[in-house]
Parts: structure tokens; C-alpha cells; sequence
């Protein structure tokens, strides 16, 4: 079973960035009739979503805007900065990696140690444990962990599926090593045997970019992509999310004694109200104690749980010590759980572009 | 059983059409689409306890059929 207890980490800050430019569903003209999106509305609990629309913008740039707010509040010099740790599905280029490029961009020393990792919905959570593990042992002692995703710049805007759902955002999360700190736990899981259920099928090098990767086809009513936008299989995906957190979350909480009640927050990947209104009940933890940023950014995939803690919970977990679950599930397929606290969190305000 | 279980569709799906019954064929109900389905999913998993993959339940096509999946993988 995979579950790590990291110590010797503390999570000092954490930091968000969104496209200026926003899309309301209410004024959506794929999701159907107005009751239609009452009813998407209602269900989802997705109103708004940032998106980076034709702005050029990329995963990128939202990222190393929320790791510049962080750096300055955090009062870090830029070349203690020993490792960097990129998750993100859409990268600046296919070669090389974009933590590279952010390296540089950031002013980080060439002495730096960093790596860039391919995951969704549950990438924060892994790369939280990726930056711990790097800094447990106390060489490096301090590291960003940026994760950001333009995933509706991957969605066909003829596609009611997916489209309405997702947002785009750049996190920044610093960590430093801290002797006998209690560190961070976690759970962690994959099905590729379900690889298929959220997939962009062509452009890599099973099925090469061609000519047909650009033809627009109907793949059921009011679902219309080409092959280079992904698909989104809900039902699979609804299946999974509802069987695999609350499983996740429960083995962690069962492994480490971790006494369910004394959590301020049970932060969910935010894929949409139903699906996590859900999880939540399995796991028995009361509404109030599960924040929601769905309504304002949408499902931004590897962002959405930093991007909750910082649009929700700012003002309190900046003042007081808080203790965290926080899960991410989705593509891969893939899940992680991890439980943190924090104490006076760094939390700049989020930052537009 | 039979009665209760239409209830708990209904529920679900949030419809009060009287004529749903065991033999509805449910995909063809105008209140159907991928949300009731997912809404069904979610209620089998809540009230039966069974946890039904999309392949798996894009097979069934009446109330009848459910009630029969459910009982056979109790």
C-alpha cells in the first residue's frame, strides 16, 4: 500500500493566479434551453470559470505570477530556492520541460534541482509528496512546488461534456525542511486501466499529430471534438471519484490515527458539487468543513485544491493553525490523499492576468 | 421491493411522473440525460450499497433490469 509519512516538512505558504477573463455558464449556448443550465447550475455548482480564453496565456505565466506573490510575502531570497517541482498536463512546449523555462524565468539558481510532472487532478497532491520527499532528508531545504493547467484550452467549446465544467489557474506551494517537524502523510493510487476515460488521443506519439486529428466529429448529441481535445467519459469518471476518495481518504485517516473530528477542513479536488457532495457523505465529515471554489473558478484540474484554500479560506488560515485533508482524483486514473497542518499560513491574495 | 425502488428512482432522477413502473424503458423518459444517470449510480451506491461501471449500466434499459442487477450482485 502506498502510504508515506514524510517528516521534517511544513507547509509555509501557499498562492494563486487566474486569467482576468471569465465565462458564465449562465450565458452558455452549448449547455441547452435555460432550464437546461439551471438545472447544470444547479447540479454542479459551476457558474463561473477563469479561462484564458485567446490571451495567449499559459500554465506557465499564471504560475510564475502566484510564485512571485508568494516569494515576496514569504520574504525568500531567490537562490535558497533549491528545488522546483512543475505539475502540469499542459506545458509550454513538448520539449523541453517547462519547469526548466520556470527556473529561469523565476531568477532560480542554476544550482537548482528541477523536474516537471504529468498528472491532473490528483498532481498537487503527488507533487506535495514529490517536494517532501526532496526535502526531508535536509540537503535542500527549501522548494516550490508550482502546479497550474489551462485544461479548457484541451476542451472543444462544441462539447457540453466538459466545456461548461473547467477553469484555468497557476498555484505555488513552498515548503521548507524543519527538524522534528511532524511532516506530512499520505495515500496514493493509480488505475491506468482506466487511462481511457479522460484522454486526448492524438498528438503524442501513439497516434502522431495528422491531418485527421483536426476534423471535428459528433460523438453523441451536443458532444462535437477533434482528436487533439480530450474526452471526457463522465459516468466512468463520476464511478471512480465516488469509490476511490472516500476509500483513499478513509485508509489514511485509519492508517495514522487520524481522529476525523479534530480536521478544520476536507479539502476535495472540485469536480463538481454532486460528485463531491457525495464523497463527502461517504467520508462523514459535515458540510461546513468542505470549502467549494466551483461557483467562481470551476474544476481548474491539478489547481483545485490550493486554488480552494486561497479563494476560501485566506483570512482563516492565515491567522490560526489548521489541520487539512485534502484529496485530488481524476485522470490517470489517479488519487492521493494527504493530511497537513499549517500554522499561519502564508496566503497572498489571488492575482489576475 | 418493486415499490420502493420505483420511489428511490423517482427521487432521483426528480421526476413525478406517475407512469414510471418496472417495465419503463428509462433512457426514453424526457427527464433522462447524463445527469439522471449519474444521479441513478449515486442512489444504488447509497441505498444498495453496489457500485455499477458505466459499460456496465449503459446495458440496462428498463427499472426491471435494474432491480435485477441489483439483486444479483448483492
Amino acid at each position: 500500500m502506498a502510504f508515506q509519512e514524510i517528516k521534517n516538512v511544513e507547509i509555509k505558504g501557499i498562492s494563486a493566479c487566474v486569467p482576468q477573463h471569465v465565462e458564465d455558464n449562465r450565458n452558455s449556448k452549448i449547455i441547452g434551453s435555460n432550464e437546461d443550465i439551471e438545472k447544470f447550475i444547479e447540479s454542479t455548482a459551476i457558474l463561473k470559470r477563469h479561462t484564458v480564453s485567446d490571451s495567449g496565456l499559459c500554465s506557465s505565466d499564471l504560475c510564475v505570477k502566484a510564485a512571485q506573490d508568494l516569494i515576496k510575502e514569504l520574504g525568500w531570497s531567490l537562490d535558497e530556492i533549491d528545488v522546483l517541482v512543475f505539475v502540469t498536463q499542459t506545458p509550454d512546449y513538448q520539449l523541453p520541460a517547462t519547469s526548466s523555462i520556470l527556473q529561469d524565468r523565476l531568477g532560480l539558481s542554476n544550482e537548482c534541482f528541477s523536474i516537471q510532472i504529468s498528472l491532473g487532478c490528483s498532481g498537487w497532491v503527488y507533487g506535495l509528496s514529490t517536494l517532501s520527499a526532496l526535502l526531508s532528508t535536509g540537503s535542500m531545504k527549501k522548494g516550490l512546488l508550482l502546479v497550474g493547467d489551462t485544461v479548457t484550452m484541451t476542451k472543444s467549446p462544441l462539447d457540453k461534456s466538459t466545456y461548461p465544467l473547467f477553469g484555468d489557474a497557476g498555484t505555488a506551494t513552498a515548503i521548507e525542511y524543519k527538524e522534528g517537524a511532524d511532516g506530512i502523510k499520505f495515500h496514493t493510487g493509480t488505475d491506468g486501466s482506466g487511462y481511457k476515460s479522460i484522454i486526448i488521443e492524438d498528438g503524442g506519439y501513439r497516434n502522431p499529430f495528422s491531418h485527421d486529428s483536426l476534423e471535428v466529429k459528433k460523438r453523441e448529441s451536443g458532444i462535437f471534438r477533434n482528436n487533439l481535445q480530450s474526452h471526457l467519459n463522465g459516468t466512468d469518471v463520476f464511478v471512480f471519484g465516488i469509490t476511490k476518495a472516500p476509500k483513499s481518504i478513509k485508509a489514511l485517516v485509519e492508517k495514522y490515527n487520524i481522529s476525523i473530528e479534530s480536521i478544520d477542513y476536507l479539502l476535495l479536488h472540485q469536480a463538481n458539487k454532486m460528485m463531491n457532495d457525495k464523497i463527502r457523505k461517504k467520508v462523514g465529515v459535515e458540510e461546513s468543513k468542505v470549502p467549494y471554489s466551483l461557483s467562481e473558478y470551476g474544476n481548474t484540474s491539478s489547481c483545485s485544491i490550493p486554488l480552494t484554500i486561497v479563494s476560501q479560506l485566506r483570512e482563516e488560515v492565515k491567522e490560526k493553525n489548521k489541520k487539512y485533508l485534502a484529496c485530488g482524483f481524476g485522470v490517470g486514473l489517479s488519487w492521493g490523499t494527504a493530511y497537513f497542518e499549517t500554522e499561519n499560513l502564508c496566503c497572498p491574495p489571488i492575482s489576475f492576468l | 421491493m418493486e415499490q420502493k425502488f420505483i420511489t428511490l428512482f423517482k427521487e432521483a432522477i426528480d421526476s413525478e411522473n406517475d407512469q414510471i413502473s418496472m417495465d419503463t424503458r428509462f433512457r426514453e423518459l424526457d427527464e433522462w440525460d447524463s445527469l439522471a444517470a449519474l444521479s441513478i449510480i449515486a442512489m444504488l451506491d447509497e441505498e444498495y450499497d453496489i457500485i455499477i461501471d458505466g459499460n456496465k449500466f449503459q446495458k440496462l434499459e428498463t427499472l426491471s433490469e435494474i432491480l435485477n442487477y441489483i439483486s444479483e450482485n448483492k
